[in-house]
């Protein structure tokens, strides 16, 4: 059997190094050995298939997960997952989650003084369409405290994370809000050297998703790893 | 054209949220071909305790060495019930499980069959972007002839050979740092 074309190593300082000491967690948890080289065979180049028998249709809207309407400022979040050679990556799934209106997560560990709301799960996930195309409608998250440094604070940002045509395409990331004053002062965000790369984190205000007198449109494009070689054109 | 591909960013502490509706420790149900297999580790920090925030994920063939992805060309049959795709989130002891089937051997990058193996990709808090390694069965004579494993240095080899228990369970642990640190790849 012919192995499948393997997939680009990443653009160089395009991606976050292990360790990254501004981000103290990384300095108990980030390997101190070299990583080993690994030849991409069949099992990196394959990966899960998820489908509508997976999900819910109304997955992708968290402001009706319960009986009322939770706080905050609704938002469109929306955009398109391609690979590095533009290709639409059909049937990704993409999992996300994120803080309230109030900057507080839904979850024990976080002890942060400011309020629950009760409508408000802050999970949501969606299939990417024929063209890549997918879509959420939610609450924009608040910025929130954290004990990292002093008076720390995270900017405004929503989790994704995707599952490609490959294993090596997998990629769990962060959407930050164009404008927010924090980001430079975040260490999760500044930790990746390319400054265009960064940038790339930030989504774009869009008119053309914005819903009148209803929601802002935010739009976020997240590029998986394209393969070496563009095989012949096969869609699953 | 090529775009650049996206910033991973650090999964953080509260992936709960998201990823534990789709947390699949039991990956073959009743009927699935394959030896039944119980795989259980904890993931272990440079200070040496339990990492409670951890997301581990397994993709791994069916028991007769075919991937349930339309990137596996071989001509071997997917089975029904069995996507091969497990996801477990450490508990407070920093333990992971999972059961499932010993997977077959799929073939390498030169066509040369691989040890069976399961892929298994780990994220967490304090990670910027997900570790990726595998792990290898105990009393498997092929791990001698695998091109990943024979890649590895020989004294790291064994951090990827999962233990076999008094009752049969698996353990294989992920060590992130220091003197048994696992093995992890540059993917």
């Amino acid at each position: 059997m012919k192995n499948p074309p393997p997939y680009r190593r990443p653009y160089r300082d395009t991606q976050p190094p292990y360790l990254f000491p501004p981000y103290a967690s990384t300095v108990k948890r980030a390997p101190s050995q070299p990583l080993v080289a690994l030849p991409q065979t069949l099992s990196e180049l394959t990966a899960p298939v998820f489908g509508y028998g997976d999900i819910k249709e109304s997955d992708n809207d968290l402001t009706r997960q319960h009986k009322g309407e939770p706080q905050g400022e609704r938002i469109v979040v929306s955009g398109r997952v391609l690979d590095e050679n533009s290709r639409p990556l059909e049937g990704v799934l993409i999992e996300i989650w994120q803080a309230n209106a109030a900057g507080r997560y839904n979850h024990r560990v976080d002890q942060h003084d400011a309020p629950l709301d009760p409508n408000f799960t802050g999970a949501g996930r969606v299939l990417t369409d024929r063209e890549g195309r997918y879509r959420f409608m939610t609450i924009r998250p608040g910025e929130y405290p954290w004990r990292n440094h002093y008076n720390a604070w995270r900017p405004a940002h929503i989790h994704f994370s995707l599952f490609g045509q490959a294993i090596v395409q997998r990629l769990i990331t962060q959407m930050y809000f164009p404008g927010d004053p924090l980001l430079e002062y975040d260490p999760m965000f500044t930790c990746v050297p390319d400054e265009k790369a960064r940038n790339r984190l930030v989504s774009v205000f869009d008119w053309e998703t914005t819903m009148p007198e209803y929601a802002l449109g935010y739009r976020f494009d997240i590029v998986l790893r394209g393969r070496e070689a563009t095989p012949m054109e096969t869609r699953r | 054209m090529s775009l650049r591909g996206s910033t991973s960013q650090t999964i953080g502490p509260y992936l709960r949220i998201g990823l534990e509706w789709m947390v699949i420790e039991d990956l073959a149900p009743k009927g699935v071909a394959g030896d039944r297999v119980s795989i259980e580790g904890r993931v272990i920090d440079g200070d040496g305790k339990p990492v409670n925030d951890a997301a581990v994920e397994i993709w791994q063939a069916n028991s007769q060495g075919k991937y349930a992805s339309p990137e596996d060309s071989q001509d071997k049959p997917v089975e029904a019930g069995f996507r091969g795709y497990g996801r477990s989130l450490t508990d407070d002891a920093g333990v992971f499980r999972f059961r499932t089937i010993k997977p077959g051997r799929v073939p390498g990058a030169d066509g040369k069959l691989q040890a069976p193996h399961l892929v298994v990709t780990v994220f967490m808090r304090g990670l910027l972007k997900q570790l990726v390694t595998r792990m290898y069965f105990p009393d498997e004579a092929s791990n001698a002839e695998d091109p990943v494993l024979a890649a590895v240095p020989a004294e790291r080899r064994p951090t990827l050979i999962a233990r076999k228990r008094a009752d049969g369970t698996l353990e294989w642990n992920l060590v992130l740092q220091g003197r048994n640190e696992t093995a992890f790849f540059d993917f």
